[in-house]
């Protein structure tokens, strides 16, 4: 009996000593980290901004859209218009490789195939998308490359279809999986519905799958064309360093990536206009790819169907 | 008038829409239906009756093979539509399911226009004239009791119609790809009595120029609605005859056990 | 007219009616509906699953096709020497042991700072924050974040960590810059499992008196550890494969020191791959050492992703 009191007393006492300290200041610590992100926005932004508007006061905007790079030359220009054509350019190959497979696998992973052969299948797809980019670089220069010049003799060794096809392999993935997370959301029930009205499997596909999943099946190609904007290493690797303004895929162009890395590489003193440009470019490659995502949650959210 | 007094009084007439031999099916190891026999009768509702799990949902789904959605399902016997085997190698399925359809539980309309919802059937099957599809469209809803409610409103969305209408606008979309039989998987579980009254009225008007089969947990709704009655217990057959003589005078002690109420 | 049909006109249900023409119309309908054509639609339907089953296909081709090259052109040059061995402008006597240490060093440097940023910033959301517009903008926030090129984490790295903080391209910059990379990575991670701890766990320690901190401690992130540590293994993986950012920091392209401290000028795994790769045109060796390179790459990933599949699947409590 007079041990159950004293437990009791025991307990009775750490509560009323207990300071909670701990309890008041851990909230306060936690918030501070989870800040840490936001400033890290800050952080992105406000370098991009402060550097990048160094440069726009230094470079006339005639300059900056026109056509004609050369940042290094006795009289430097900076003309981005190169840059941002072979950005382009390589994104859209990228897309016109990944669009198709990534859709035609997740309509059949999600439509036709069992669930034995899904789950063969899946994480191939998965190790895919966790293969590095520069060993896609490697792959893209030291094997597609070579054997895209077998096909194109007039291809250059450095192009804009050999990065741009390898960036397409590496983003099915992407596009895979998100637009099979947008066919398995649309419920079993009306596709059981259309099965009973006599329909075959392709007809419930194209005919009530996509159409119920259409949002999230763009937004996850907007998506694949942000990360292809984005993509760095296999572009610098294998589309080279050309700053000519060409829509010619066979021959080199700079990406805006390629250009950030190909400059911070070499030596970049800091204070010269050289340096500036990185930002500029920086920025805009920021804003273009901000812009893609805030249209795929945009596309995402508007024409969700409520199910 | 006469011609059709003829019939009424003459109920032999009917032939078998469905006749089910030895129909066993397994649930990979589970064994969920055992040894069925029954025939469905033309142009009358049957109701099957019993208890969660007894197997009525699994022998409806049977009888248009949307069981075999289900990966490990197997099954045995024969299940005669018309005489023809449904599970013979040379019956295709979207052939069957163009002729017997089938109502779900819960309403299932496309995320498409009403108008859409009900030319899906009659589309995929080839019908392009677009004057035969109104004319299809408005035949179905007026033959699902919805036509009046939709006429003016063919082009807006399914979803905005109450449950009621959109389990009707189903049943329309269903009767536009012309079915024999229509099975109708506990239509009314997830609606509201009046709108459940409605549906039980129209599948009384319905079943003069279709079959109708439905599973429903309600007893009353099998006594008010129904022709004749199965009874199903895991996974057997117990007792199939008339409504008034199942409800009224059971021969098996486990039927009148669920219909009085003792389990289930 | 059949009895039912009377029934109803007496209840002036004249909708049940068909029009003639309509019964008409149906009829010509129901004549249309062929085998034919069925067989055509299942026959098409057939054709166009093993066209789509040929993009998997293809995805694993190029994988394969990758692999294999990538193992012909390492044969010979990934051996003992090749680990151990420091760089060198000689290709024969190059060996990636600096750039080993230094992704180890790197991770070093990564795992804490990714641990406590991301765990924190998830016990943030997850149990303190209310539900308004502070943590709706952390969220927002940490997703932008997640779709921000690696360059321009590079870019940040440079001004803040490189020049303002002037750590220049040491351990400590790279580290800081790549755990800023794949911070949200293990912010989501740790949220999911934070949210799949059960209700009735955290009520039961409340129920006891126990003070929130207190409940978190023993009760919430024990729970949540499997989940967390997949997460912090998932970042790990994509902090080691990451070149972009590095490279706009400066990380050199020869260096002969083996790093000591995390002040001290370093290289990595990824790096070395990328200036190997670009110099083959000079000496076509350089392409067997990167090929030889990503093997090691390629093998240390794939210990981690199955160490976060062991993890997750043996001790990943399900409720």
């Amino acid at each position: 009996m007079s041990q159950d009191t004293q437990v009791r007393q025991l307990i009775q006492n750490n509560i009323l000593n207990k300071k909670h300290v701990s309890d008041r200041f851990m909230p306060k610590f936690f918030f501070v980290m989870a800040f840490v992100s936001v400033f890290t926005t800050f952080g992105i932004i406000i370098t991009l901004v402060t550097d990048a508007a160094k440069f726009f006061s230094q470079v006339q905007l005639a300059q900056v859209f026109s056509t004609k790079l050369a940042p290094l030359a006795a009289e430097p220009s900076f003309g981005i218009l190169p840059l941002i054509t072979g950005t382009l350019i390589t994104s859209l190959i990228a897309m016109l490789v990944a669009v198709p497979v990534g859709l035609t696998a997740a309509i059949y992973l999600s439509q036709f195939a069992t669930e034995r052969t899904r789950r063969t299948l899946k994480p191939i797809m998965e190790v895919l998308a966790g293969i590095p980019t520069i060993v896609y670089g490697f792959f893209a220069y030291s094997f597609v490359t070579p054997l895209l010049m077998k096909l194109i003799p007039t291809l250059g060794a450095k192009n804009a279809l050999s990065p741009g096809i390898v960036m397409g392999i590496m983003i099915i993935p992407l596009v895979a999986s998100l637009s099979e997370d947008a066919m398995n959301a649309v419920p079993n029930i009306m596709r059981e519905g259309a099965l009973g009205l006599g329909s075959t499997r392709l007809e419930v596909t194209f005919k009530v799958v996509i159409p119920a999943a259409i949002s999230g099946i763009m937004s996850s190609i907007v998506l694949a064309v942000s990360r292809a904007i984005g993509e760095t290493m296999i572009v610098t690797i294998a589309s080279g360093s050309s700053k000519n303004f060409t829509l010619d895929i066979t021959q080199s162009m700079q990406t805006m990536t390629a250009y950030i890395v190909e400059f911070t590489s070499g030596d970049a003193g800091s204070g010269t206009v050289g340096y500036y440009s990185l930002y500029a470019v920086g920025l805009i490659l920021f804003l273009f790819t901000l812009i893609m995502n805030l249209i795929a949650q945009h596309i995402s959210h508007k024409y969700r169907e409520e199910y | 008038m006469e011609e059709i007094l003829l019939n009424i009084q003459n109920p032999e007439i009917e032939n078998n829409v469905f006749d089910v031999r030895g129909l066993n099916l397994w649930y990979g190891n589970d064994q969920a239906l055992k040894n069925i026999n029954m025939q469905i009768e033309k142009n009358k509702i049957t109701a099957i009756i019993g208890p969660s799990g007894c197997g009525k949902s699994t022998f409806i789904k049977t009888l248009n093979r949307m069981i075999e959605n289900v990966p490990i399902v197997r099954t045995t016997g024969e299940i005669l539509y018309h005489g023809n085997d449904i599970f013979d190698k040379s019956m295709r399925v979207e052939e069957l399911r163009t002729k017997v359809g089938m109502v779900f539980q819960k309403p299932n309309p496309f995320p498409k226009s009403i108008f859409e919802n009900v030319v899906y059937g009659p589309k995929i099957h080839g019908i392009k004239d677009k004057k035969l599809l109104m004319e299809i469209a408005e035949a179905s809803l007026k033959s699902a009791a919805l036509w009046d409610e939709v006429k003016d409103r063919l082009n807006d969305n399914a979803y905005g119609l109450s449950g009621g209408q959109q389990q009707r606008l189903c049943i329309a979309r269903c009767l536009a790809v012309q079915p024999d039989v229509i099975l109708m998987d506990e239509p009314t579980s997830a609606l509201d009595p009046i709108a459940t009254l409605k549906i039980e009225e129209l599948m009384d008007s319905l079943k003069q120029e279709y079959t109708i089969a439905i599973v429903t947990h309600s007893m009353q709704q099998a006594a008010r609605i129904s022709d004749k009655t199965a009874f199903f217990l895991m996974g057997d057959l117990i007792e199939y005859d008339k409504t008034e003589a199942i409800f009224s005078n059971p021969r098996d002690k486990r039927t009148e056990d669920y219909i009085t109420g003792r389990f289930g | 007219m059949s009895a039912v049909k009377s029934e109803f006109l007496r209840e002036g249900r004249e909708d049940i009616m068909l029009e003639t023409d309509q019964m008409r119309a149906l009829e010509r309908y129901k004549v249309k509906i062929d085998s034919g054509r069925i067989e055509r639609r299942v026959r098409l339907n057939n054709g166009l699953k093993h066209l789509f089953s040929l993009s998997t296909v293809f995805a694993l081709v190029v994988l394969a096709i990758l692999l294999y090259r990538i193992g012909v052109q390492s044969a010979g040059w990934l051996d003992l020497q090749f680990l151990t061995s420091n760089l060198s402008r000689f290709a024969d006597k190059a060996g990636i042991y600096g750039a080993i240490l230094g992704t180890v060093y790197l991770m070093f440097i990564v795992v804490p700072v990714t641990l406590v940023l991301g765990v924190s910033t998830a016990i943030y959301l997850e149990e303190y924050a209310s539900k308004g517009r502070i943590q709706r903008f952390i969220k927002v926030n940490i997703s932008n974040l997640a779709s921000v090129p690696s360059v321009i984490f590079g870019l940040l790295g440079l001004a803040v960590f490189g020049r303002m903080l002037n750590l220049g391209s040491s351990i400590l910059a790279g580290g800081l810059t790549m755990s800023l990379l794949v911070l949200p990575t293990v912010v989501v991670a740790s949220q999911e499992a934070i949210k799949a701890v059960p209700g009735f766990l955290r009520e039961a320690s409340y129920g006891m008196g126990a003070d929130k901190w207190t409940t978190i401690r023993k009760v919430v992130l024990p729970v949540a550890l499997p989940g967390i540590l997949t997460g912090s293994i998932l970042a790990m993986s994509r902090a080691i494969g990451e070149t972009a950012p590095l490279v706009v920091l400066g990380i050199p392209t020869l260096i002969l020191k083996i790093p000591n401290s995390i002040m001290d000028d370093f290289t990595a795994l990824p790096i070395q791959i990328y200036y190997w790769t670009l110099d083959t045109v000079l000496t076509p060796e350089y392409a067997n050492l990167a090929a030889a390179t990503i093997v090691v790459l390629l093998a240390v990933l794939f210990v981690l992703n199955s160490v976060a599949i062991i993890i997750r699947n043996k001790f990943q409590k399900r409720f």
